[in-house]
């Protein structure tokens, strides 16, 4: 299957349009939408989780220690984490 | 802001890890149908097939030539989502009986949005529920045809101001109630009948899980928000749908053959419709007698639910 993002030529074309590779939409970075970015706040996280439950990229992983933090590369700045967050330990800004 | 209680229960650790919806699909910013798709696909795990029919969550998962899906999934047309389903839960069961497969229990799911179930795809979905195939089917309602542009369909509920039901001078929005889907598949007979919603992941992922428990037909109602086509903020998603519930315009129930049970998730005493209403930008134009009514109505639905919850049980 063509690596490349972009339409595929008629011979590149497969039977159906079957796409073999799964989960290939993560070539394409969405985090290139974003225009506000969350900061978690380590010192008042409490590691419950609630961002990594509803963030709907699925981008916000928890990290060794415990904490978490957003892959950037697909985050697009919704500020549903900063919302749910009860502690209040993430806040959104602006992206310059 | 919400206070979540218990918030030991809302611990990743839970929830399986596994992504099988990647990231870099191409949902709106904050879309809480796409986070819908996600924790069903966490609760149903790898075994599974995904027949979906047009809409929202084809679009954006699947931009040739890539796809976010990590599990089998084919893209049928807007009526027949219900019916490849049950197509390809025969065949898997045909290619199983003669060995060709093996024996593990594959999950067949179909999935639609809103007009995909109740408008366009009904007799598909309801054939395939009356024959009674091993499937799962979820319905993500977001009450209009968002992917192309916010038309009416018959989940808008009454007042919400749509692009083919616009309000203005002469029209105040959607002139008709929504359809009581639910209470349709709970007519067929169908062994387990669910409605739910993402902002409350843990109920929504246990309904899942217990549809996919049960061998025969089911059908989960989910109640999934859009930020774009109700007009309100996108950080505002998760706080809608919880809402939604608060107030009784979307009651979690679940129905088990035949026997009501309302969701713990449930509160005691309603909050007023108005403060769903607020937020959002399709229901601006109410005025006082309008919310009036709709309150009027949500509440007598909400009591008709409560009662077959209370008075069916009576009846064993």
């Amino acid at each position: 299957m063509a690596k490349r993002i972009g339409l595929a030529t008629w011979q590149e074309i497969t039977t159906g349009c079957v796409v073999f590779d799964p989960g290939s939409a993560s070539e394409y970075h969405t985090g290139s939408w974003r225009a506000q970015r969350p900061i978690w706040d380590n010192a008042k996280c409490i590691k419950c989780g609630i961002c990594y439950v509803f963030c709907p990229e699925g981008c916000v992983q928890q990290s060794e220690d415990g904490f978490f933090k957003a892959n950037l590369d697909y985050c697009k700045g919704c500020g549903i984490c900063a919302h749910e967050c009860w502690p209040r330990a993430i806040t959104i800004v602006e992206e310059k | 802001m919400n206070i979540v209680e218990n918030f030991d229960l809302y611990a990743p650790r839970l929830i399986n890890k596994k992504e099988l919806l990647s990231a870099g699909h191409r949902a709106c910013t904050g879309c809480a149908e796409v986070l819908a798709v996600r924790l069903m696909c966490k609760a149903l795990g790898e075994n599974t097939v995904i027949a979906s029919a047009t809409g929202c969550m084809e679009i954006v998962s699947s931009m040739y030539p890539t796809t976010a899906w990590e599990v089998p999934w084919i893209h049928v047309a807007f009526e027949n989502a219900a019916a490849v389903a049950a197509g390809v839960e025969a065949g898997l069961a045909g290619l199983r009986k003669k060995g060709k497969i093996d024996d593990r229990y594959i999950k067949v799911v179909g999935m639609a949005g809103d007009g995909g179930t109740m408008d366009i795809g009904f007799q598909a979905l309801s054939g395939a529920m009356e024959r009674g195939h091993d499937m799962l089917f979820v319905c993500f309602d977001n009450e209009a045809y968002m992917n192309t542009g916010i038309q009416r369909s018959s989940g808008t509920p009454m007042g919400a101001s749509t692009t083919t039901a616009p309000a203005g001078k002469i029209s105040s929005g959607q002139k008709t109630w929504k359809k009581n889907m639910p209470e349709i598949m709970v007519a067929h007979g169908v062994s387990y009948v669910a409605t739910a919603c993402p902002s409350y992941p843990l109920d929504f992922i246990r309904k899942v899980e217990k549809a996919k428990s049960i061998k025969g037909p089911s059908y989960i109602h989910c109640f999934s928000v859009c930020p774009t086509g109700w007009r309100c903020g996108s950080h505002l998603a998760i706080a809608m749908g919880r809402l939604a519930v608060e107030s009784g315009v979307f009651p979690l129930y679940e129905v088990e053959n035949g026997k009501y049970k309302m969701s713990s998730e449930m509160p005691k005493k309603l909050k007023p419709v108005k403060d769903y209403f607020k937020a959002q930008g399709r229901f601006r134009h109410l005025g006082e007698e309008e919310v009036k009514t709709i309150q009027h109505k949500v509440e007598s639905e909400y009591q008709k639910i409560l009662d077959k919850a209370k008075y069916l049980k009576a009846w064993d």
